[in-house]
């Protein structure tokens, strides 16, 4: 609960419009986009520059507050639902692109910046910035900096980190920081900036990024190559890895998800393949062509049964809908969708995919998987109902024993997600007893007094079933 | 979790009864909806509330979370929460953007009848000019023709002149005043009375269409709707303008008043299947909205059921039957088909095949706003467009986001002329660049609405609204048929 006198210092800060305590704003940042999760905050705060956000945390500090700072809410892993209460800050109105330097390659922007709207202007520019998350619509930089967002160019590109090169940040005490710069070689000290990005708002609050660009590429080809087996298509994904080649997009839907995206857009997708991968290469016009049928001959030699390649870009659109519609199909099976993210070395995505049929099978739940192949990074899919509590909890069995299945395979609890509220539990497994402690002592050094995003990443108890088997 | 939560909330407002509201919209509210939406936040850029405001409750998800609160018994709906519903446009421009198809639309209406049922924050005129417009007027065709006559004999007598002389609309809201100037002649006949019911196609009739005439079209756009029936007796269909219909009840259901919508659904139902019509078409994207979800409208009404199915199944835009149906001209329906930004139709009285075609004695540049209830409820965005770029001599510019709300949204400009404002003026900035001749819509409000933004943007020398039908009516060419 939060004392009347923050409440009207933090007010005397950002003006009365800017800090809302009602019922409604209450209810309306209790939540994120995470299913089955909501807490109330006491009050939340529209900061619109850094000095405020300096000023808020000082006071924030000194009552020993929490904050989450929050962008458009669209994280699945809990990590912005306020569940210790305190005050939601909203970075919305910091949302401006301060620069595009044209010499040097990079753009500075405010954190609640649109990621869509920094990508469509850098494009317009002849520039490209490729991390892409599937919230990128809505999605702000700040809050794809805070949980290093990925997306289907992950593979190629690499995720937010490979592009973020310098930060503001506001410390818990108030205090004002910048790390890194237009500078792509910089090793004065400990990388706070590579620290920064991922670390879910419980280190500071970011308030302004300085992102690096790269030239687009000149042409782009998309395939798709469809399986009656599934080994078949997860050795097609190691094997185009092997051979050298990176596309830019290489992604997997199995059986379920083929048909209720086929049943939603209907497409034509072939509804008795264990599998298809969707693949898209980029650059220039002749290594897209040489790569791309270099591909169609490896899909042909792991017995795929077909292999068609998009004649324009149109048909490639086409395909990549298909991908991208997969959550959209998969929304509307069932009323609550548990979408989560592990992720294993690309060579045990077969293993991995087999485990999770497995387990959804022995719990008596309907999980579908798709995900960013090329990057090991699954997206086991739960369609379920919030309201069958025996149903969610066997689904909570089953996302548990996957969890597990990835360590094994010497993967991780998730690869783009983060993890926050919900995959808190299971970080020992990932980082062990030794990493948790080295991730508490410098949490510590950045927020002594626990008020940053309090009760995400590290759990009160971990899950202690896991054999921890590294390499 | 919902428990504590409701504690919490009571711990941090000092608690709240449960009103006789919150118990109504407990009852009402499709909670199998409320439990679709995965708070996912994909509705939130297609969302014109929150890209003025930024806040997370002027969002559907936002929304959805306020009303699955109530209905959860997190919190009492407040002043604040009747607000807040009634701040929504209606556009609906979220259903498209959801993953999981929540139909917010429905759930919208569903806390507006509630909050209308119970709310005591209506000041007396308010409550006295809904009561008066949603019993008294809309239902009755020949109140609405008899206040159509009003404001006609107010327009022509003179009246009008020195009324704007006197200053005495200073006296009201300057965007009524906006309003007064930008109204339409209206007329005392609608198009039944000007033409009667029946209508025969030209040539070989391909089928027979019921015209929904509308209210509001038929005093304030008549000739529109003439222009329609012309239009569709070109394409070679056979028109009926059946005399019993009366107003789709759209105002009624997106204002709250769901018991009212429900008899003139009725009433509509039976008077179009009376007339035994192929399709019934609709020149009002909003009325249009309603009318194909009749079969919701009347969904807890099982005698209604099949009646409900079989209107709502035939009913489509204007446009729609004529690019689907009509019988366009064969060099215009390859142009139409090809989508081709410049048609090249022949020119007036050509004779190659039968059917219509259009083109334009100037050359101008025309653009397109939506209107959103023809884009998100009936998702018909492509007919419009085809149409146009089936137009010789005109050239189509797309409009910088044109499939976003206009702002009018029924009543919307009336009831909350700040936001309505903010968003014309948003739009007006991008309408202007497109410098176009022609501003076309394809809905009466939405064409008001953009008739009041040229005039507020000093636009009117160089540009004109003008519903699509009326646009394509003037460069209609026929062939022999």
């Amino acid at each position: 609960m939060l004392h009347d006198t923050v409440k009207s210092k933090l007010r005397a800060i950002v003006g009365d419009r800017w800090f809302k305590d009602d019922p409604e704003s209450l209810i309306t940042h209790s939540y994120d986009g995470t299913p089955m999760l909501q807490s109330l905050p006491d009050g939340v705060i529209y900061p619109e520059n850094t000095a405020q956000v300096s000023a808020i945390m000082k006071v924030l500090q000194e009552h020993r507050a929490p904050v989450v700072s929050r962008g458009s809410g669209t994280n699945l892993c809990g990590g912005t639902v306020p569940v210790e209460g305190g005050i939601v800050m909203v970075m919305h109105r910091m949302n401006r692109i301060l620069e595009v330097d044209l010499e040097n390659l990079t753009a500075t922007v405010q954190p609640g910046l649109i990621t869509k709207q920094f990508s469509t202007h850098v494009e317009g520019l002849g520039l490209f910035y490729p991390p892409d998350p599937g919230s990128m619509a809505i999605s702000t930089i700040g809050g794809n900096i805070a949980e290093c967002s990925g997306g289907l160019r992950g593979l190629k590109y690499g995720t937010t980190k490979d592009y973020v090169i310098g930060l503001e940040a506001v410390l818990a005490n108030g205090e004002i920081i910048r790390t890194g710069g237009k500078l792509m070689k910089d090793v004065a000290g400990y990388d706070l900036t590579k620290l920064l990005v991922g670390s879910e708002g419980t280190l500071a609050v970011i308030t302004e990024a300085t992102l690096k660009l790269i030239p687009p590429p000149k042409t782009k080809k998309t395939m798709l190559a469809m399986y009656k087996d599934l080994y078949g298509a997860a050795r097609t994904v190691s094997k185009i890895i092997e051979n050298r080649i990176i596309p830019a997009t290489l992604e997997f839907l199995d059986n379920p998800t083929i048909r209720v995206v086929d049943d939603f857009a209907k497409l034509g997708l072939p509804l008795d393949m264990d599998a298809i991968l969707l693949i898209e290469q980029d650059g220039d016009p002749e290594t897209v062509e040489r790569d791309i049928a270099l591909i169609a001959d490896i899909c042909r030699s792991e017995n795929a049964e077909r292999v068609s390649i998009a004649a324009n870009d149109e048909e490639g659109l086409k395909l990549m809908t298909a991908r991208r519609s997969a959550f959209t199909a998969l929304a509307r099976l069932r009323p609550t969708t548990i979408l989560e993210d592990a992720t294993v070395p690309r060579s045990k995505i077969a293993e991995m995919v087999l485990a999770i049929n497995e387990i959804a099978a022995r719990h008596q739940v309907t999980i579908c998987t798709f995900g960013h192949a090329g990057d090991g990074n699954l997206h086991p899919t739960a369609t379920t109902d919030a309201r069958d509590k025996d149903e969610i909890h066997r689904v909570e069995q089953a996302f548990e024993e996957i969890f597990e299945a990835a360590i094994q395979l010497g993967g991780t609890i998730t690869g783009e997600h983060g993890v926050g509220l919900v995959k808190a539990p299971y970080l020992e497994w990932k980082i062990g007893a030794a990493g948790i402690e080295m991730m508490r002592g410098i949490k510590l050094a950045f927020d002594p007094n626990n008020i940053l995003n309090p009760g995400k990443m590290f759990a009160k108890a971990s899950r202690k079933r896991v054999v921890l088997r590294h390499g | 979790m919902a428990n504590s939560l409701a504690s919490m909330l009571e711990a941090k407002n000092g608690g709240g009864s449960c009103s006789e509201l919150a118990a109504t919209l407990k009852n009402t509210l499709d909670y199998d909806q409320l439990t679709n939406c995965m708070r996912c936040g994909f509705c939130l850029p297609a969302c014109p509330t929150f890209r003025e405001t930024g806040i997370e409750a002027e969002s559907p998800r936002g929304r959805i979370a306020l009303m699955k609160a109530v209905a959860d018994g997190l919190m009492d709906p407040d002043y604040a929460f009747e607000t807040q519903m009634n701040h929504c446009l209606g556009c609906r421009a979220c259903e498209p953007a959801c993953p999981a198809d929540v139909k917010y639309g429905q759930l919208l209406e569903q806390a507006r009848d509630s909050v209308e049922r119970h709310t005591v924050n209506h000041r007396w005129w308010v409550k006295l000019a809904r009561k008066t417009a949603f019993d008294g007027v809309f239902p009755h065709q020949g109140r609405m023709r008899f206040l159509g006559g009003a404001l006609q004999a107010y327009q022509r007598s003179g009246l009008r002149k020195l009324v704007r002389g006197s200053g005495l609309l200073k006296l009201f809201p300057k965007h009524m005043e906006q309003m007064e100037r930008i109204l339409p002649d209206a007329s005392y006949r609608g198009v039944l009375e000007q033409m009667g019911s029946l209508h025969r196609a030209a040539g070989e009739r391909v089928g027979t269409v019921g015209l929904f005439r509308g209210c509001i079209m038929d005093v304030l756009f008549t000739e529109t709707n003439k222009h329609t029936v012309e239009l569709l007796n070109a394409a070679g269909f056979d028109v009926v303008i059946p005399d019993t219909q009366n107003c789709c009840g759209a105002l009624h259901a997106h204002s709250g008043e769901q018991a009212g919508a429900k008899e003139l659904a009725k009433r509509n139902i039976a008077a179009f299947r009376a007339a035994g019509v192929d399709w019934i078409v609709s020149n009002a994207g909003g009325c249009g909205a309603l009318l194909v979800e009749y079969d919701h409208l009347l969904h807890d009404e099982p005698e209604w059921a099949e009646g409900a199915a079989w209107f709502a199944k035939r009913t489509l835009d204007v446009s729609k039957l004529l690019v689907e149906h009509g019988r366009l001209q064969a060099s215009a329906a390859a142009a139409v088909a090809a989508g081709k930004t410049q048609a090249t139709a022949p020119s007036c009285g050509g004779s190659c095949g039968s059917g219509i075609s259009f083109a334009s004695a100037d050359k101008v540049r025309i653009t397109y706003q939506d209107s959103c209830h023809l884009r998100n409820v009936m998702r018909s965005p492509e007919a419009p467009r085809k149409l146009m770029r089936s137009v010789a001599n005109a050239e189509f510019v797309e409009l910088y986001e044109s499939d976003r709300c206009c702002g009018s949204a029924g009543i919307y400009n009336l009831t909350q002329p700040d936001m309505a404002g903010q968003i014309l003026d948003h739009k007006m900035d991008h309408v202007k660049r497109t410098e176009a001749h022609y501003l076309l819509t394809s809905n009466p409000g939405c064409l008001l609405q953009m008739k009041l933004g040229i005039e507020k943007h000093g636009m009117s020398g160089r540009m004109q609204a003008v519903h699509l039908v009326d646009f394509l009516h003037e460069r209609l060419c026929k062939t022999e048929h």
